[in-house]
């Protein structure tokens, strides 16, 4: 087929940020996705609960301190997330090289208290219905925390060699501090479940 | 449009522009490069790493319809055992498993598999792109699919097949009723392949906003891509709840956690309301794509386009909404409040509104146009009038009473198998003669074509409609045989020989194309004069899918303008880029590098089935498993120096 070209693209750029990157899109998905997954635990949650003639079954409610200092910790680290994603949006290597770091440290505390956070539960999974959704929607949670602390760590150590002052990767830095967002208003909607719902 | 037109010869030497361009290229230099770029090396290193959309679709297919095979002999099989009353050809324990490995098979390998598959192989080459958002995930989910369609398949091999039906209810499949590994391999089977199916669904969605030619605003994408759309927003949603009831199941099974056990707190029915949440959303992951393959050919063969796009389009939206408030109609024998069962009653009606719109829209432009009658056509007519009657006795199932009259019969198996197959394999079976000419650069025997249409259709009809009549009998569904005093011995002996039209009928279709990737007519670029732009590159398409990418100002681009294609210039040839464009109006926006060959996304699959075929037997393998699948993930995305990096 003749071909009549009609409109030149060479000077478009190579990336960009939000929503006019692909990859953008594609965390949106993923959000989503996992999102309905996290719907699906707490709706089970509920599910049980209605069933059950006393919530929580056999135990009392779980004990608040872990989950509020990790609540207390991912709600401060929207702070230098929010920097990051702002230093990331304005190709600042320098500034990006700490805000990552500190975003590292800042995924790694609260798996730390997460230890104690399953304790905390006062219940072990196989008891009855009610411990086993408990682990499930905190098990689902520390995956998240998980992924995105893994995948933060390999984008800080990458922002450090050659390869992180390719400009896309301040865009990849940027869908990260969006995911991030996502894991922790995950975490507020779960801790207002696994932790007050028992109490009202 | 944000580019301006003109061009400028030896662009490749230009300061400020990064690698060699396609402006001003001669033709034979830009095809040269773009080979290069875009190439797949050769042999079997080559098989493994590539990540080319039409590769990977066409090896989703031919899998797909290996399973399909597998599962239609078990069919066979169960029609064999039920051809005569108390036959002894098949124990109740063996059939079980056949009728489970048959719905999952077909469910889980076969239907939606194939669906995503003839989407990751067209939507790039329909939206005017070269390849899918994410080239490696795709290639990823393949490997996936294939791990966990293996390994159940495998399990049957040794005795371990699962055995308590397709939707595995608890308790049958719970640690107390559910013996041995069978149920465990069930469960992980359906994480892999909804594994696979979530990732090919975020790369659909990623692909149709951002990667489609300039100037296909919304109300120019293809009706076929617009239905894949909205599958890929309901799997999206659907898919999550069968992970997450699965991995429940497997929790109970394993580590003991009580989610099903009413003796702890669990309950039976919160595995039916999770797993028909995903379940009745699944059949409309089936269909949506089909109706979208009908939307497809019927213009082609009625030389006219589509009456009522707007029309077609919204019901497609309404019906993935809908698909989300159906779920319950499947468990109206489960004594739920019957206020409840109404309301499921009303929504389960609802879908036949926008399904009704869309076989209006098609009779209209039927009636609007001038039909040529050739194979693709034959299959949509077959869809509309198998789909019609299956459409009818769903209305009828979707009031309570009636349900519990039928519920668990013949009936039901009739009207499903009236749904799926007249509403999504006669589309699809349609869909394989209409592309295979692209796919393959040759044509379909017509000859053949037709006696494997009016087979496959007339045995069809002869095998699944008298199963109605059974039903209304009364034989229940899964019995692995039945006493000669209840009468439905020679119903059931027609009804076996009737299937076996349906099998010379799918014989003659593989024979058809095995015998044409040799011999069939050459094709040329648009043998049908179609419309879409997957017509205006060579059949088969180069690696590159376009020469340059080409620009849309109409529904229709093809017919609109058919012997010249315009197009943009501009894009690298030396490195792999396709064009980024706005989400409504398809205004170019940036030139994003795609993905190249990588050996990591084989490497990862093989490490996350390896985590999930371990962790049947062991809750540690995923925590082990958890290292090499980082390590691949790691090596898939760490960047290796590419060219597109400079910029």
């Amino acid at each position: 087929m003749k071909q009549r070209p009609v409109a030149d693209v060479s000077h478009l750029p190579t990336y960009d940020f939000g929503a006019a990157s692909p990859m953008w899109w594609g965390t949106l998905a993923f959000i989503a996705l996992e999102a309905t997954g996290f719907a699906l635990g707490i709706g089970t949650y509920f599910y049980l609960a209605v069933l059950a003639t006393h919530w929580p079954i056999g135990a009392p409610a779980p004990d608040l301190l872990p989950g509020t200092a990790i609540l207390i910790i991912l709600l401060a680290s929207l702070i230098p997330n929010h920097l990051v994603e702002l230093w990331a949006r304005r190709q600042d290597l320098a500034k990006v090289r700490i805000g990552i770091v500190v975003m590292s440290i800042a995924g790694i505390l609260p798996l730390i208290v997460r230890v104690w956070e399953f304790p905390a539960l006062r219940i072990t999974w196989d008891q009855n219905a009610y411990g086993s959704i408990v682990w499930f929607l905190l098990g689902l949670h520390t995956s998240h925390l998980l992924t995105d602390v893994g995948d933060t760590i390999v984008l800080a150590v990458l922002m450090f060699t050659q390869q992180g002052k390719a400009g896309r990767r301040f865009s990849d830095v940027s869908d990260n501090a969006f995911y991030w967002d996502f894991v922790v208003v995950s975490w507020v909607v779960l801790y207002l479940v696994i932790y007050w719902f028992p109490r009202m | 449009m944000s580019g301006t037109t003109g061009t400028a010869a030896g662009q490749e030497q230009d300061e400020g522009v990064k690698g060699v361009r396609d402006t001003g290229l001669e033709a034979a230099r830009r095809r040269a490069y773009l080979a290069h770029a875009w190439q797949t090396p050769k042999g079997l290193y080559g098989w493994l790493v590539t990540v080319d959309h039409k590769l990977i679709g066409r090896r989703y297919i031919v899998t797909a319809f290996l399973f399909l095979v597998l599962a239609g002999l078990s069919a066979l099989a169960m029609r064999f055992q039920l051809a005569t009353p108390e036959a002894g050809h098949i124990g109740p324990d063996f059939y079980n498993q056949l009728f489970t490995m048959h719905g999952t098979t077909m469910m889980f390998l076969f239907a939606v598999p194939v669906m995503e598959a003839f989407a990751i192989y067209l939507v790039p080459l329909m939206i005017g792109t070269r390849n899918v958002a994410f080239p490696r995930l795709n290639a990823f989910s393949y490997w996936v699919y294939l791990s966990g369609g293996l390994m159940i398949w495998i399990a049957f091999a040794f005795d371990t097949g699962a055995d308590a039906g397709w939707f595995s209810y608890v308790p049958l499949t719970g640690p107390e009723y559910g013996i041995g590994k069978r149920p465990d391999f069930w469960a992980q089977m359906v994480t892999y392949t909804e594994v696979s199916a979530l990732a090919v669904a975020v790369e659909i969605i990623a692909t149709v906003f951002k990667q489609r030619a300039p100037g296909m605003t919304l109300d120019r994408i293809p009706i076929y891509v617009w239905s894949i759309l909205v599958t890929a927003f309901v799997i999206l949603f659907a898919m999550p709840a069968v992970m997450v009831s699965s991995t429940m199941l497997i929790l109970d099974r394993l580590v003991g956690t009580k989610f099903f056990d009413p003796a702890a707190g669990g309950d039976a029915l919160l595995w039916q309301h999770l797993f028909w949440f995903f379940g009745h959303p699944e059949v409309y992951i089936i269909f949506i794509p089909a109706v979208g393959f009908v939307s497809a050919i019927l213009p082609t063969f009625v030389r006219r386009p589509v009456f009522g796009y707007l029309g077609i389009v919204l019901s497609l939206i309404a019906i993935g909404f809908l698909s989300f408030g159906l779920w319950v109609h499947h468990m109206f024998a489960t004594g739920l409040p019957q206020l409840g069962e109404s309301f499921f009653t009303a929504s389960s009606m609802m879908i036949a509104i926008p399904s009704g719109i869309q076989i209006f829209c098609w009779i209209a432009t039927i009636w609007g146009g001038r039909p040529i009658f050739a194979t693709p056509l034959l299959f949509v007519l077959g869809f509309i009038f198998t789909f019609v009657i299956g459409g009818l006795t769903g209305v009828m199932v979707a009031s309570v009473p009636l349900d519990l009259q039928v519920h668990d019969t013949y009936f039901v198996v009739a009207h499903f198998h009236y749904v799926l197959i007249g509403g999504a394999v006669f589309p699809l079976l349609g869909a394989v003669y209409y592309w295979f000419p692209k796919i393959t650069g040759r044509m379909l025997s017509e000859r053949l074509g037709r006696w494997n249409f009016w087979l496959v259709f007339v045995g069809f009809n002869f095998t699944f409609f008298p199963m109605h009549i059974l039903g209304l009998q009364g034989m229940p569904r899964r019995v692995y045989t039945y006493p000669p005093a209840s009468g439905w011995g020679e119903i059931n002996l027609f009804i076996s020989i009737s299937s076996l039209v349906v099998f010379i009928g799918f014989a003659l279709f593989f024979l058809n194309i095995l015998l044409s990737l040799r011999n069939g007519r050459i094709a040329g670029d648009n043998p049908w004069g179609a419309s879409t732009l997957e017509w205006a590159t060579t059949s088969p398409p180069p690696s590159y899918d376009f020469s340059r990418l080409p620009v849309v100002a109409h529904r229709e681009p093809l017919w609109a303008e058919p012997d010249i294609l315009p197009v943009v210039e501009g894009l690298r040839v030396d490195a792999r880029e396709v064009l980024g464009s706005t989400v409504a109006d398809a205004v170019p926006q940036l030139r994003v590098p795609s993905a190249d060959n990588s050996i990591w996304p084989l490497l990862s699959a093989l490490a996350v089935g390896g985590a999930f075929l371990g962790s049947i037997y062991t809750p540690w393998a995923v925590v082990w498993g958890a290292i090499p699948v980082s390590i691949g993930f790691i090596c898939w995305f760490w960047p290796k120096g590419e060219p597109e990096d400079e910029e």
